[in-house]
Order: structure tokens, then C-alpha cells, then sequence
């Protein structure tokens, strides 16, 4: 290749590259006070608009599986199929049974939307890169709060999801219904514990509890091994789910499983033993509402899957075709696995009997979590020694070098 | 029951993987919580055929390499077996005189009491049927009728039987009410060739 044309694809590359960093101050406008505005747009339109597509995947995906075809009779393949549902349920009667507790009944399922959308409060979305009046650039996470405690905030708010469930089945005074929200709290909060330690693994190699922080900590060379070539910086291999030794990203997986109440772990709407348990006295749109934050709900953790164990909106290597397309596009891709996953395993799996869950969940995974934090305490402390010696924190080196 | 099938109904499994005492011995331990470490192994291969029998079936769904089982219904029909009893008909000889002589046998078989049939004389000006006789009212309360073929038995000429088409829901009570002339075969006087309602789609 003659050397003018190499020089001018750099500029070309260059020119891309620079296109995606904003200045600072835009007119005296502080545009990084924008940012959470953005990130509340992005995650409100996101989780919203994205709600018929995930149903029609599931529906698609699940007929696929079974040798049908699923919905296609509105719209081209189905894909307007959830939208029509939607509007049935919206024009069906409020119907309320005689003996309920009618504020809870009402409250419940709207309980259960809002709290699943607060969860993304947290999420970081992108990274932004600021160009200051200096010329230095700086790396903002696109987050609606770009607070410390992100993590800790996050597991507050998949586990309050459960009280939606607790109340519509305590609200209902009905059997079924208070079988299913029962059983949908002792699920909570047995696979909530594996859940935390499986995430704490990753924080104490992190050093942070911030989501973006955990995000650029895994902007490094891959274990911090230094010969690898750059292309690697950030790379697949340098994410948490390998660097924190694989297992505790499969704790994770199946504890966020159980805390969205998914088949296989399914128990608290167990249509062959409780009717539709929970929801079994709920229709029109208050089921419409249980239904969206039960897919609400699999998004937000799924999004804290991608961000703590699949590296957020980082490309999977550090070179041309990937880190040209935006950071956004790579989060919502990791998502969306996430929800194919979700779907698999429903197409693949019978569910649980009732003591196996809790066999596995405070048994297997319990005790599995906590042998693996204390080995990965253990091996980070190791890891930092030689970061010590030489003054530098271990986790402010990887802030620092998160933005090249 | 032979001796070596197992009494308790939870553990009951048929499947050809069963007849090997290795395979039922491991699966009726895990399934029971009793599981080994050293099934460690077996618990995952069990797993990963599980996820990769579905994932082939979605594949070849996806890709369209083998026949989906949905029938797509409004546009075509599963086809029904040679002696399905659906609706009733009342059929013609090939020269368009209509089979039934009016003799009532079917009614009299008729276990849900459905069928109401009144007979006319047959004339040299007015012949219906072969016979002395025809039906002049011939008439089936089809929500009453329990599609049991007691009437077909019955028919001594073959007049009224019971085919394929299945599709009897109706928007009303009175239109369940099937008359002589919504159960006449059509006479196609052109080609002598009965047309059967099944055919007819």
C-alpha cells in the first residue's frame, strides 16, 4: 500500500475517532450537565420501546424451538403482534375481585413498573469523551446518576422489585396468589445472597461500588500483564468474567435468573400448580404493568451483567472495525444477549421443584460464592503488591488509563 | 407389573435411556437431590445435550431446514382421517334422485333424540327417491347431535352419512338448526359426478 494513502486512512481514522469527542463548553454551556439528561432519555425510550420486540423474541424464539412458527399474522413475521396485545389489554374491563384489598390491588402492579425502571438510574449507557478548553480529554460515563454506591443501589432496587409481588399476592386474598408471592419472596432472598458475593468478587477487584468505575476498570490489558499488544486494552479477555475466573459470572447468570422469577426459576407464577400464582386475579392493564416490569426488570439485570461481567460499552477488542462503532450499540448488543439467554433457557429447562431452588440457592451457589470471594480477595491483594510498592493504586491506575 | 419396575410413581420414567441401569441410576439420583460430586460431569453433559437439542431445532426452524408442525388453519386444514364422523349429509344416486325414502330408522336411532324426518309420497310428476316415499322435511338439531353415527348405521339405503367437514360453528342457535336443503348433496346434473362437501374446498 503506497505510503500517502496509509497516511491519509489514519487522518481518515482520526477524523472518526475525533468526531465522537464533544468540547466541554459549548457556547458557555457545560455540556457534561447534559449528560444525565441524556442518559434519562436513553434509558426511558430504551426500556419502553424496546418492550414488544423482547416479547415478540420470546414468543419467535420459543415457537422456533418447539417446531412452530409463533406469532405471524399482524404485522410482517408477527413483529406488531405485542403492540396489538397491548392495545387488547388496554380496552379490556378493569376487572377487580369482590374481597380484595383495593389499595394494595392497585398499587402492586404499578409498584413493580416503577421500581424496575429506577433500576437503570445507574446504568452506564456510553462513554462520552469532553475535549477541556486545555485541550486534556475527559472520560464522563453516560449514567442518570453517576453516583459512588451504584452497585449497592442497584441490588436495593431488583430485590424491592419483590414487594410488587408480595403485595399483589397478599392484595388478591387469594390462595394461589399468596402461595406466589411467597414463594417469590423466599426466592428473593435466597438467590439475593449469591447474587451480592458473586458481585462482590468483581468489586474487590474493581475497588469501586461505581458501575462506570467498574466499567473503565476493565479498560486494562488483560490481568494487568503488561507485553500484551494494545489491541487487547479493554479487550474481551481483559473483562470481569475472566479476570474475576469465570465462576462468578455464572452465579450471577442464575441468581438473576431466580431474582426476575424467569423459567426455570419460575415458581411464583407456576401455572401448573398456581394457576397463574401472583397474577392470577389480575387483567386489563394492571397484568399489562406486571407483565412490563417483569421485562423491565430482566433488561436491568441483564444490563448489570453486561457492565460489570461483559465490560458495559466497551468493544470486544481495541481495534478497527469494533471501536467505530458507538459504545451504546455494544451495550444494548451484550443486553440482548442477555434476554436470547433468558429466552434458551426457558425453551431448554422444566422448572425447579420447589426444595431443589432452595437446595441449590443456599447449598450450591451460597457456599460456592463465598469460597470464591475470599480466593479472589486473596489473589487481588496479591496483584496490587507490586502497584503498591511502586505509589499507585491499583484502581486509580485503571481510572487514569480508561481514557487512553 | 414386572419386578423390576419401580413402585414409586415419581420416579417413573419411560424412555429408552432408562433400560440402561447406569443412565437410571444417575438420573434418578440428581433428580432426587442425592446427587454425588463425581456426577458433577454427567450433570453438566446432561445440560449441554438439553441446550443443544433446542438450539438444533431452533437452527433448522430458523434456517427452514425442516418442516414446522403449525398448521397455518384459516388457509389449510389438517387432513381428516377416512372415517372421521363430522357433518352429515344426505346423498344422491349418480342419476340425482336422492337416497333417503323417509323411513324415520335414523331418528329412531338417534340417541340425542336430534333428527326430525316427515315423509311424502313419491309421484310419476314429483319422484324425489326411488322408493314409494321421500323425505319431505328432513332436519338435524346439530347442538343436540353427539356426531355418534347411530343414524348411518341405521340408514338402510346409505342416504344420510356423516363426512369430513368440521367446521359447524354458527353466530346463532337457529342456525344450528340444519335443514333438508343445507344437507342435500348439490346435483350436478352435467358431469353425474357427486359432489362431496369435503371436496368442495
Amino acid at each position: 500500500m503506497p505510503k500517502s494513502l496509509l497516511a491519509s486512512w489514519d487522518h481518515l481514522r482520526d477524523s472518526i475517532y475525533n468526531a465522537f469527542i464533544l468540547p466541554r463548553y459549548f457556547h458557555g454551556v457545560d455540556l457534561s450537565h447534559l449528560v444525565p439528561y441524556l442518559a434519562l432519555i436513553g434509558i426511558f425510550g430504551f426500556s419502553l420501546s424496546i418492550l414488544p420486540f423482547l416479547i415478540w423474541i420470546e414468543r419467535v424464539a420459543l415457537g422456533l424451538v418447539q417446531d412452530r412458527t409463533g406469532p405471524n399474522r399482524v404485522g410482517p413475521r408477527g413483529l406488531l403482534q405485542p403492540s396489538a396485545d397491548v392495545l387488547k389489554l388496554f380496552f379490556k374491563e378493569d376487572f377487580q375481585p369482590k374481597s380484595v384489598d383495593k389499595r394494595l390491588y392497585y398499587i402492586a402492579p404499578f409498584l413493580t413498573v416503577m421500581i424496575a425502571l429506577s433500576a437503570g438510574a445507574v446504568l452506564p449507557l456510553a462513554n462520552i469523551t469532553f475535549r477541556l478548553p486545555n485541550g486534556t480529554l475527559q472520560n464522563v460515563p453516560l449514567m442518570v446518576a453517576n453516583v459512588n454506591i451504584g452497585l449497592l443501589y442497584m441490588l436495593a432496587a431488583s430485590s424491592l422489585g419483590v414487594y410488587g409481588i408480595v403485595l399483589a399476592g397478599w392484595a388478591s386474598n387469594n390462595k394461589y396468589s399468596l402461595i406466589g408471592g411467597l414463594r417469590a419472596a423466599a426466592q428473593v432472598i435466597s438467590y439475593e445472597l449469591a447474587m451480592g458475593l458473586a458481585l462482590l468478587c468483581v468489586v474487590v477487584q474493581a475497588g469501586t461500588v461505581n458501575l462506570g468505575g467498574i466499567v473503565y476498570a476493565q479498560d486494562t490489558l488483560p490481568f494487568g500483564l503488561t507485553w500484551l499488544p494494545p489491541f487487547l486494552k479493554g479487550s474481551v479477555f481483559s473483562w470481569f468474567w475472566l479476570q474475576s475466573l469465570i465462576v462468578p459470572v455464572i452465579l450471577y447468570t442464575i441468581a438473576m435468573i431466580a431474582e426476575t422469577n424467569r423459567a426455570p426459576f419460575d415458581l411464583p407464577e407456576a401455572e401448573s400448580e398456581l394457576v397463574a400464582g401472583f397474577h392470577t386475579e389480575y387483567s386489563a392493564m394492571k397484568f399489562a404493568a406486571f407483565f412490563a416490569g417483569e421485562y423491565i426488570n430482566m433488561l436491568a439485570v441483564c444490563a448489570l451483567n453486561a457492565a460489570v461481567f461483559w465490560g458495559g460499552w466497551l468493544p470486544p477488542f481495541n481495534c478497527f472495525p469494533f471501536t467505530f462503532i458507538p459504545g451504546f450499540v455494544w451495550f444494548i448488543l451484550k443486553i440482548m444477549s442477555g434476554i436470547c439467554l433468558y429466552v434458551w433457557l426457558r425453551g431448554t429447562l422444566p422448572r425447579l421443584r420447589y426444595d431443589a431452588l432452595m437446595n441449590l440457592g443456599w447449598k450450591k451457589m451460597l457456599p460456592i460464592a463465598l469460597i470464591w470471594l475470599f480466593v479472589l480477595a486473596g489473589y487481588s491483594l496479591i496483584r496490587q503488591i507490586p502497584v503498591h510498592l511502586a505509589g499507585v493504586h491499583y484502581t486509580q491506575a485503571a481510572m487514569l488509563s480508561g481514557g487512553k | 407389573m414386572r419386578d423390576d419396575e419401580p413402585t414409586n410413581n415419581h420416579s417413573q420414567i419411560s424412555h429408552p435411556l432408562m433400560n440402561n441401569p447406569a443412565v437410571k441410576d444417575f438420573l434418578t439420583r440428581i433428580t432426587q437431590g442425592k446427587g454425588k460430586a463425581e456426577d458433577t460431569a454427567g450433570s453438566v453433559k446432561a445440560l449441554a445435550t438439553g441446550f443443544s437439542i433446542t438450539f438444533k431445532h431452533y437452527l433448522e426452524q430458523q434456517l427452514k431446514l425442516k418442516p414446522t408442525n403449525t398448521i397455518q388453519y384459516p388457509e389449510e386444514r389438517r387432513e381428516q382421517f377416512p372415517r372421521t364422523r363430522w357433518r352429515h349429509v344426505l346423498t344422491r344416486y349418480d342419476n340425482g334422485l336422492e337416497k333417503c325414502i323417509g323411513c324415520s330408522l335414523c331418528a329412531g336411532a338417534c340417541p340425542a333424540r336430534c333428527i326430525l324426518v316427515e315423509a311424502a309420497e313419491n309421484s310419476d310428476e314429483n319422484r324425489v327417491s326411488p322408493g314409494e316415499r321421500y323425505a319431505a322435511k328432513y332436519e338435524i338439531n346439530m347442538l343436540r347431535c353427539i356426531f355418534c353415527g347411530y343414524c348411518q348405521d341405521a340408514c338402510p339405503t346409505g342416504a344420510i352419512v356423516l363426512r369430513k367437514d368440521f367446521e359447524l360453528a354458527s353466530f346463532s342457535r337457529a342456525d344450528n338448526l340444519y335443514t333438508k336443503e343445507m344437507l342435500l348433496e348439490p346435483y350436478n346434473a352435467s358431469s353425474r359426478v357427486p359432489i362431496s362437501v369435503v371436496d368442495k374446498q
